[in-house]
Parts: C-alpha cells; sequence; structure tokens
C-alpha cells in the first residue's frame, strides 16, 4: 500500500512537473469558464447545469490526453521492465497510477470550485446538485481514466493509445444518446452501459448507489483488462 | 543461491531458451556470454521474475520466482539493457524513488543515496535532470539504483555497451569491486569483458547453454590447435626443411630479418606441448635459439568455435 502511493506521488510529481499539464489545465478551465460565464452574465441564470453538462466532452479529449503516456511511455522508454521488476505486484502499480490520474483530474475539477462559490456568494446555489454533479464528474473521469490506461497499456505509442482511449470513452458515451435507434428491450440496457447516463443521474443531486456500482463496477473491469495486457509483457 | 532448472522460454513456436540448467553460488560474478539473440536477456529476465517461465524453475535463495516473485525481487538489484531511466526526473529524486520502491526506509534514503553517489562517482550529477546526462553517468545512474537497497544478486544486462574505452574500464572497476561482496551475473557479447570481471562463464547459443566453467577452464579445454613462435640464427630454407621433418607439423608463417635471424610460426593439432620437440630440434641443428613461445587458446577462440556454425 506504501509502495502504491509512493509510486503515485511519483506520477503526480512527472505531471505537475511539465509544462504540458500546466497548458492542459489552463485550456480546460478556458473552457469551462466561458461555459459558466456566458449563461450568468448574458441569461442572468446563477446555475452549474451548463459547466456539469459540458464537463463529460471536455474529458472526452481531456482523459485520453492525460492517461496516453501512463503505459505507453514506459513500454517505449524500457521503464515498464524495471517498474514491473521491482517488488511491487502488477495491480498495485496499475492502482498506483490510477489514482495519480484521479487526483490530477480532481486538481482540474477543484479549480472549478470557483465557480460555485462565486454563485454562493451572489445568489441560490443548490447545494445538493452541486455535491451530486462534482462527485458524478470524478466518477466519470476516474472510469474514463481506467479506460484511457487500458488504452496505454496495448501499445508503445502515445498517440495510438489517445486515440484508441478516445474511440472507447465517446462510444461509452454516446451509448445513452443512441437509445432511439436500438430495440425497445434493449433500450434499458444500452441506457445503462452509457457513462453520461449515470454522471446526468448523478448531476442532478441523487447519489444513488447504481449509479456509482456502475462506475466502480466499469472501472474495475478496465483495470483487469490493463492488468491482463501487462501480464502479456513486451516483446 | 540462483539455481536454474531445465528453463525454457517460448515466444509463440520460437524457443528463446532451450532447456537450460545452472547455479550460482554466492560471492560468484557469472558473466553470459554470446551473440546477439542467444537469449542471454530471456534467461536474465525470467531471474528477475519479469518473464514466467513456459517450462522449468528458477529459484533465488530457495524462492520459486512463480509462487514467491516479491521475495525474489527484493534480494535482486536489475539494470535492463539499455538502462532505462525515468529521464525527466533529477538523479537524486530519482534514486529516492528508486530506493523507497526497492524498500528502503524512508529515513535511510538519504545516507543510501550518499553511498551510491560516492560508489558511482555521481557527486557532479546529483543535482542534473537525467536526460541531459552523458551515457556514461546514465550507466553509473543505472548501476546506482540497482544497488541502492544493497542487494545480495545484482543482474546486469550488458553493462557496457555503448560506453567509451574509458567508461568501460571505469564500469568494469565498479562491477569488479561489487563482485567481492555480491552475487553477480552480467551479460555481454564483448569477450574481454568477461575475462576481466567475471569468475565463471557461460556460453549459451541459439537458446542453449553449450560451455559453462572459469575463463581458464574454458581455455584449457578448447581443443584446437596449438601455435607456437620460434626465432632461430639459420636460413629460411634450412628451417623450413627441418621443421617439414616433425610429424603432423605445419609451418604457417616464416621470415628471416636483415640479421639473419628467421621468424617462423608452427602450428600443429596434437595434443602435446610443441616446444620440447622444438628446443631439441635446433639443439641438434646447431641453431641459437632467441624465441619460443606458444599462442593460448584465447576465450575468442573458445566462443567462435562454440557458436559459429
Amino acid at each position: 500500500m506504501q509502495l502504491m502511493w509512493i509510486l503515485t506521488r511519483r506520477e503526480l510529481g512527472a505531471y505537475f512537473d511539465s509544462p504540458a499539464a500546466y497548458v492542459v489545465l489552463s485550456v480546460f478551465l478556458l473552457f469551462t469558464g466561458w461555459f459558466f460565464a456566458n449563461p450568468l452574465f448574458l441569461e442572468n441564470t446563477a446555475s452549474l447545469r451548463s459547466v456539469f453538462d459540458l464537463i463529460p466532452f471536455i474529458f472526452l479529449f481531456f482523459v485520453p490526453a492525460v492517461t496516453m503516456s501512463t503505459f505507453a511511455e514506459e513500454r517505449r522508454a524500457g521503464t515498464l521492465e524495471l517498474l514491473l521488476t521491482l517488488p511491487i505486484r502488477d495491480w498495485q502499480v496499475i492502482a498506483g497510477k490510477l489514482l495519480a490520474v484521479v487526483i490530477f483530474l480532481g486538481a482540474g475539477l477543484a479549480a472549478t470550485l470557483l465557480y460555485p462559490l462565486s454563485l454562493s456568494l451572489m445568489g441560490d446555489l443548490d447545494f445538493g446538485q452541486t455535491v451530486g454533479g462534482y462527485a458524478g464528474l470524478l466518477l466519470l473521469g476516474m472510469t474514463c481514466g481506467a479506460i484511457g490506461m487500458f488504452a496505454s497499456s496495448v501499445t508503445r505509442n502515445q498517440i495510438v493509445a489517445f486515440i484508441l482511449g478516445f474511440g472507447i470513452i465517446f462510444i461509452l458515451f454516446l451509448l445513452d444518446k443512441v437509445t432511439a435507434f436500438v430495440p425497445g428491450a434493449l433500450a434499458g440496457v444500452v441506457e445503462y452501459l452509457g457513462t453520461d447516463y449515470h454522471a446526468q443521474n448523478m448531476m442532478r443531486g441523487v447519489i444513488d448507489t447504481r449509479d456509482v456500482l456502475y462506475y466502480v463496477s466499469v472501472t474495475f473491469f478496465a483495470t483487469l483488462l490493463t492488468a491482463y495486457s501487462l501480464s502479456k509483457r513486451p516483446e | 543461491m540462483i539455481e536454474v532448472d531445465h528453463l525454457v522460454k517460448r515466444y509463440g513456436a520460437e524457443r528463446a531458451v532451450n532447456d537450460i540448467s545452472f547455479q550460482v553460488e554466492k560471492g560468484e560474478v557469472l558473466g553470459f556470454l554470446g551473440p546477439n539473440g542467444a537469449g542471454k536477456s530471456t534467461t536474465m529476465k525470467t531471474i528477475t521474475c519479469f518473464l514466467p517461465p513456459t517450462e522449468g524453475t528458477v529459484r533465488v535463495d530457495g524462492s520459486d520466482v512463480r509462487t514467491n516473485g516479491l521475495a525474489v525481487r527484493r534480494l535482486i538489484g536489475y539494470l535492463p539493457e539499455h538502462t532505462p531511466l525515468y529521464t525527466d526526473m533529477v538523479v537524486r529524486d530519482y534514486l529516492a524513488f528508486m530506493a523507497r520502491m526497492r524498500g528502503v526506509e524512508a529515513r535511510d534514503v538519504a545516507a543510501r543515496i550518499g553511498e551510491m553517489t560516492a560508489r558511482c562517482g555521481l557527486e557532479r550529477v546529483l543535482h542534473k535532470p537525467i536526460d541531459a546526462l552523458s551515457k556514461g553517468y546514465r550507466q553509473r545512474v543505472g548501476l546506482a539504483q540497482a544497488m541502492i537497497h544493497n542487494p545480495p544478486i545484482l543482474i546486469l544486462d550488458e553493462p557496457t555497451t555503448g560506453l567509451d574505452p574509458n567508461q568501460i574500464v571505469e564500469i568494469r572497476e565498479l562491477i569488479r569491486s561489487i563482485g567481492q561482496e555480491k552475487t553477480v551475473i552480467l551479460s555481454t557479447h564483448i569477450l574481454p569483458e568477461v575475462e576481466a570481471s567475471c569468475d565463471r562463464v557461460l556460453i549459451i547459443h541459439r537458446g542453449n547453454l553449450v560451455a559453462d566453467g572459469t575463463p581458464g577452464e574454458l581455455q584449457a579445454g578448447f581443443e584446437g590447435s596449438q601455435t607456437v613462435h620460434i626465432r632461430v640464427d639459420a636460413d629460411e630454407s634450412a628451417v623450413r626443411a627441418a621443421v617439414a621433418g616433425l610429424e603432423g607439423v605445419e609451418m604457417t608463417h616464416h621470415e628471416q630479418d636483415l640479421d639473419g635471424w628467421t621468424h617462423a610460426v608452427v602450428s600443429t593439432r596434437n595434443a602435446a606441448d610443441l616446444r620440447p620437440e622444438l628446443f631439441r630440434l635446433a639443439v641438434r641443428e646447431g641453431w641459437t635459439l632467441a624465441g619460443l613461445h606458444r599462442d593460448e587458446a584465447n576465450l575468442e577462440d573458445v566462443f567462435r568455435q562454440l557458436t559459429s556454425n
């Protein structure tokens, strides 16, 4: 457990030591800031709704960009061999890296806390919706992060990892939006499998165990796939 | 300390390692010798628990790599081929990270880094990022991270590849000094390296173990021609005629210098030492003998013979 945390700290160090992380975070804040300020000043609505609606879209690009290097770069540079021969289990390596991704995404989300804070000073903030929304986004980020890490574990090329991660996350994002095209009996299932569906539920301020369970199990499944892909070892 | 028993490693249909067995005793410096792609790295990767063996068992200090991998990994300091390092990190941070990951307590980290810095000569680069270092320094950082937790076993995959001659000598000296207290396995395809640093040599060819012994034993057991150099004050033609009278002996080279001395190289496939016979020949002929020495078969000959087809 301690080893996992040491690994997480190194990963976070690698993120925050590189200028790319600050560029990505700045762009993230620029977009969310626009979607927060626009309705607030132009439409006079004191709501986080548009920000919450936007972030799952941003995550489509943002999360694979964060995770693309996790394993692909280690594979390319050969450091994966050294990492996996340290006295640490493969799943601890995956969990340590995922934790770093979640903390990094959490830092991005934490920077947007300024919006609800300013809303609560000016108007009437729905506290339940805010907490539910942030919890949902963090869970969504964790799930997308686990998927992105799986994409990174199957290749040594970061670009391939990004595109593959984006593809899988995009398909899961779309599922609850295409229910009109699937047979009625399957519609419920397809909707339930969509990542965005559960985030939308939580943004309404309802923290339902079904939604939490969905994110946890998809994360777990993606992590299992990553562990399998690592167990095959390079070359 | 390390027991490899009938190890087989298959990549798809290809057998990278084909039924290799050997043991390494505590405190031994073992050299893996073989052409590129012979299976040296693969064998090392199974000992370090990176690759699981397809068949056979590998035990390190009694722990099986399959069932007790974590225990095995704790005993080993490993430097993979090409020295992979986190190049975005500063040397000190990197060593601190590796020390913690290899199980060094937080309060001992600074002391261990200090010791490795002195031992590997890293004082000048401790605060530089790794990607700013020369290849020689990177190699030293790689050795330092492998030894940071003071492991009883060190496994070094081609530790001197790509270094300049001065750096090679430095790294070799470092390995020799490490070898006095630790069990070391190193791989190389450079022969003088093995002669310089190893107590024992394993020659691997196409996944098979073709020789196992000390460098001296391998040279002694080598069955090949012996070559003797002789220098006498006689005419070239007289020497040639006299040597032709010896059975099974062949003159491969001869020349006469301006002072009248003839230098001849004679060789034979007989096992018996040729020198006494040549000495008696010179006495019989009444030559003055100015030089008589035999070329020792070197590891290079052994290696070529065992790994050529």
